[in-house]
Order: structure tokens, then C-alpha cells, then sequence
């Protein structure tokens, strides 16, 4: 194939697919009690330097009490894949980043986030390599199907992809250009699910982002769940499992785990407590003492969730429609 | 304008709202072009397939989403996918209109959401593409809402985050883009701007209500075409407006 154009960005995670077939095959496939802490998990299962990802999508099922662990046992030099509001934020905020396959990071309808700015902006985050969301997702995609990329009609023609690492070639069937995304493997993954059971078989409810790719695209997996359910009632809807638990490393029980984000049909997004990190991130001092009363400050999720308090919790839960 | 009952993001709504004909298909950022598919299934265009980029497929916007990937945006959907089949239905030619926005545009429509200043050295760091690459390279014809002044219509953006029509006429089929997309329409708090078919450069069509050819022409910063014939665009009706405060956004979230 004939290489027409390449981006000048990094390859900051190699496309090594033997590795990834390897690690895949010592995964053990029995059925073992994989439950633990948010602790333990990120203890085992995340190093320094490891190259993580996240799965969500604004706010929504965003693996908080995760990253809150993570912001807490100082993992740090992370390389990261980008599309991501609170929860990369946070790790930002905590200075554990080091390089970013950046597709959008943000606060939504808050506007931009002053902690990326700092971070990039001061040369913190030592690299940005740019991609649009739909070649982050094809890129986990390739990575899922086990082949080294996918062939994709966006980034082509522009700064977008000058910036990334992707290659655009003569497709040797139709000899038009084309854009190919490598795979992206991941380190680790973390994704926060409605229900899972001890195994680490998942489900999701609504729409489900780019969890289908991305549990298929992590060396290590994370499932943390609202809600702990038994085998046999993941066997009687098995259609709703998206992630079957060969895939995953350690399941983590996180009632509210996307905390102050939403959980559809569980708990409301909790907007007073995102407007304080609005606030509170628009400087390194208000950051800092936020990171310190809500990570810091607790020794893990439980704490946390007593901090925010049961009534206001409730009152989450309660603006679901249909709940009140 | 507020003498005339209407503020400059109920007008931006508005003027967007009218773009977009029923039984068509649209990809729907948060913001605005919510509020504009939301408007448009409440008036003209009840069915308008709203496609949310994290895999909502055709929801009631009878509440207003506050995020891409929230209930809302498969509230009473005909589906609720993921990213990758949202950005691959875009790429089979299957969603019509998509909405963007950024932080500068130029006379070919390209976007930059990404860096004021040089890429490794940035004066401003930007969110980045997000789904706005993927929107500008597949949909058929995509609507820009911005606000309008120099420091945004630029000759030159500082970086390209975003394609329109590139650097010209078959720019777009060279790079590998799908033939017959690209920027449609700019809308704006002074005009509504659209793109000449061959120099595909961008083209002044209509004014905002109150609103000259000489304003709009100060606040951009490069030479803009002229339609043979430039309206004066319509002003936001009552019903558009009632029903926009009293329904649309009956919680004043945005307006």
C-alpha cells in the first residue's frame, strides 16, 4: 500500500498484537470470585507509566471511584486515552498525566476545562496527539478484532490528522486515499457498569459508548458495578451482557460509582457537585484543596459517599423519572 | 435586540431550527443544536431523527439533555447503540444534517476547536475534535452556529480540527473525504451564510432582523461573497418563541 500522508504525532502506545494475543491467552478462563476493593484493584491491576483508558461519555458511567483511587495511591505518568470530562479532569488535576491520545476534554455545557489548559498549556502533559471520538473508538475497535487497524473516511485533509498518528494511503481496492487508525491497546481499562456478577459478566443499560470495543481492547480489565448480581441472573438475560468475565481482572462493587456524573435509570447527575469542580478547577489552589477534601480527605468510595451524604444521594436517585 | 422580545441565543436556535426539514436525519451536539432539533420536531419537523453520538437513535427531546450521553438523548428512542455504529451510520451516508461549532471558522468552513497558537506550544488549549471531525467528514451538509466577530471568521484558522471545504474546490475528494459532503449553512447572531457552489467559498445570503450588510461585513475577518439577492432573515415568530421559553426549555437551562 502506497503511503500518501502521515501524522507527526507520537505512537505512544505500540501496536503489538502477539503481546495482547498472549495476554489474553494466560487470562484464566474458569469462573473465579474476582470482587474486591477499589484498592486492591488499582493496586494490582495499574503502574506507573501503564497506559489506561476509561469508558464513558460526558459524565455518564464514568468509573469515579476508580479514578478517585487512582488520584489517591498517586499512580502516575499515565498515558491516557482522552474523551473525557470528570474523570480525566480529576487525574489531570492530580498531575498523574503524562501523555494524552486526546479526542475531547471538556465540561460540556461548563465549557472548557481550565485544568487541560494548565496542564498543557505549562507543558505538563508532555504530548498531545490529536484524534477525532469516532477514531479513538475504531481504534479500539481494531484493537478488539485483534488486527493491527482499521481503514476510517474521517481525519482526512486536516490539522485533526497531521497531529495524530494515523497514516492515510491509496487503498489498494478502490486506489482513493484512506485514513487507517492503528490499534490501540490498552494497559488497562475501567469501566463502570449498571450490574455484574462476582465472575466479572456485565451488563449495561441504554446506550453503551464504547464499552463493547474497549473491554475487548484491554490488556487488564476493571469492572466496577452498582450492583453485585448472582450468576445465575446474568444467565437469565445473557443478552444484555456486553463484557463476558474472561475479559475482566477484578470486579469492583461501586454503588454510585459515577459520582457526581449519572448512572441512566439509577441516580441523577448530581449538578451542585459538578459546578464546585467547575469552580473550584478554574485554579491549581481550588483543585488542589478539592482534590483534598473529596479524595484525600476519605480513605476510599464508603467514606465518600458519607461525605456527600445519604439524604442528597437519595435525593439523586429520587429525580429519576419514574421514581419519585 | 431584547426590544425586540428575543435574546442572541433564541434567535441562533431559531434561525437553526428552520434548517432542518422533517423526516430528515440530524447528529445533535449538546447546546444549542439541541434546543434547535428540539424546536424543530415541536414545530415543523416531528420527525426528525435526532442521533446523539454515543448511540442514541431517534429520541422525544422532550427534556433537554445536559450531556451527548445521557438519558435524554434516548428518551423514547427507536435505538440506543454506541459511538462507533453512530460515526459508521455518518460514514454510509446515512445521517443528512450535523451541527458544529468552534472556536474559528474560515471562508471554507474549516473549524478549529483544538489550539489558539502552535499545536506543541499553545496560547489556548481547546476541548479537541470530539465528534466534530467525524460530523464535518460524513454528514451531507453540515450547519456551523457561531457567534459573529473578527476574532472568529478568520482567513486562516489556526488549526484545522474540523473539515470544510479545505483549501477549495475538490479539496475535500482529494483528501479522501466522501463526495458531496461539506459545509451547508453558517448561522449566526448577525446572518445566515451558505457557500458558493464553485469557489465553495463562503457567501453572505441573508441578514439577522435589524442587522446590515456593512455589520456583518466589519465582523468578518476575511472578504465574504455576496448572493445575488440578500433577504433579511425572519424574526423568531411568537409561537417559535413560546414555545421554545414555555416547552423547549421550560427550565432555562440555556436561554
Amino acid at each position: 500500500m502506497k503511503v500518501l500522508d502521515e501524522g507527526i504525532g507520537k505512537l505512544i502506545q505500540p501496536v503489538d498484537l502477539d503481546a495482547f494475543r498472549k495476554s489474553n491467552h494466560s487470562k484464566p478462563k474458569q469462573l473465579i470470585d474476582k470482587r474486591m476493593s477499589e484498592a486492591e484493584a488499582v493496586e494490582r491491576f495499574i503502574h506507573d507509566g501503564d497506559y489506561v483508558g476509561t469508558e464513558l461519555y460526558g459524565t455518564v458511567r464514568c468509573p469515579m471511584s476508580l479514578v478517585n483511587e487512582i488520584v489517591r495511591q498517586g499512580v502516575k505518568d499515565l498515558r491516557m486515552a482522552g474523551q473525557g470530562v470528570t474523570e480525566l479532569d480529576t487525574l489531570l488535576a492530580a498531575k498523574l498525566v503524562k501523555a494524552l491520545d486526546i479526542t475531547y476534554i471538556a465540561l460540556e455545557v461548563y465549557g472548557v476545562s481550565s485544568v487541560l489548559r494548565r496542564e498543557v498549556e505549562s507543558g505538563r502533559v508532555e504530548t498531545c496527539v490529536e484524534w477525532s471520538n469516532g477514531a479513538i473508538a475504531e481504534r479500539f475497535k481494531a484493537a478488539a478484532m485483534g488486527v493491527p487497524f482499521l481503514p476510517i473516511r474521517s481525519m482526512l485533509g486536516t490539522d485533526t490528522f497531521k497531529y495524530s498518528a494515523a497514516k492515510a494511503v491509496e487503498c489498494p481496492f478502490t486506489g482513493e486515499p484512506i485514513c487507517l487508525l492503528p490499534a490501540l491497546i490498552l494497559d488497562v481499562g475501567l469501566i463502570h457498569v449498571h450490574r455484574a456478577d462476582m465472575y466479572g459478566n456485565a451488563q449495561i443499560d441504554g446506550i453503551s459508548g464504547f464499552a463493547t470495543e474497549m473491554a475487548r481492547a484491554s490488556k487488564r480489565l476493571i469492572v466496577s458495578a452498582e450492583e453485585i448480581i448472582s450468576n445465575d441472573e446474568i444467565r437469565k438475560n445473557p443478552g444484555k451482557t456486553i463484557i463476558p468475565y474472561f475479559l475482566v481482572d477484578a470486579v469492583v462493587e461501586a454503588p454510585f460509582g459515577s459520582h457526581p456524573g449519572e448512572m441512566c435509570y439509577v441516580y441523577e447527575r448530581d449538578e451542585p457537585q459538578i459546578k464546585e469542580w467547575v469552580e473550584a478547577s478554574k485554579t491549581e489552589d481550588g483543585a488542589d484543596e478539592y482534590l483534598a477534601k473529596y479524595i484525600h480527605g476519605v480513605k476510599d468510595h464508603q467514606e465518600y459517599l458519607e461525605l456527600i451524604g445519604k439524604d442528597r444521594l437519595e435525593q439523586l436517585q429520587a429525580m429519576v423519572p419514574g421514581r419519585s | 435586540m431584547a426590544e425586540n422580545g428575543y435574546n442572541p441565543t433564541e434567535l441562533l436556535i431559531c434561525t437553526a431550527s428552520r434548517l432542518v426539514p422533517d423526516n430528515t436525519t440530524a447528529f445533535i451536539g449538546t447546546g444549542i443544536p439541541m434546543l434547535a432539533a428540539s424546536l424543530a420536531q415541536k414545530m415543523h419537523a416531528p420527525n426528525l431523527v435526532a442521533v446523539f453520538e454515543f448511540g442514541g437513535v431517534g429520541a422525544m427531546l422532550d427534556d433537554l439533555p445536559l450531556a451527548v450521553g445521557e438519558r435524554r438523548t434516548f428518551h423514547m428512542a427507536v435505538a440506543a447503540t454506541g459511538l462507533a455504529d453512530m460515526v459508521e451510520t455518518a460514514q454510509r451516508g446515512f445521517i443528512e444534517y450535523g451541527f458544529l461549532g468552534g472556536a474559528q471558522i474560515d471562508p471554507y468552513g474549516n473549524l478549529n476547536s483544538t489550539v489558539i497558537g502552535d499545536h506543541d506550544h499553545p496560547k489556548v488549549r481547546l476541548p479537541g475534535s470530539g465528534g466534530g471531525n467525524d460530523v464535518g467528514s460524513h454528514c451531507w451538509r453540515t450547519i456551523a452556529i457561531m457567534p459573529h466577530d473578527q476574532r472568529r471568521f478568520v482567513a486562516k484558522v489556526d488549526f484545522i480540527t474540523t473539515p470544510g471545504y479545505l483549501s477549495g474546490p475538490g479539496a475535500r475528494e482529494a483528501a479522501g473525504l466522501p463526495v458531496d459532503t461539506g459545509p451547508y449553512r453558517v448561522v449566526t447572531t448577525l446572518a445566515v451564510l451558505g457557500y458558493h457552489p464553485d469557489s465553495k467559498r463562503m457567501m453572505l445570503l441573508a441578514t439577522q432582523p435589524g442587522v446590515t450588510i456593512d455589520d456583518v461585513i466589519e465582523n468578518t475577518g476575511f472578504e465574504l461573497l455576496m448572493a445575488d439577492e440578500i433577504e433579511e432573515y425572519p424574526p423568531p415568530t411568537d409561537e417559535e418563541l413560546r414555545i421554545l421559553r414555555e416547552d423547549v426549555d421550560k427550565d432555562k437551562l440555556y436561554i
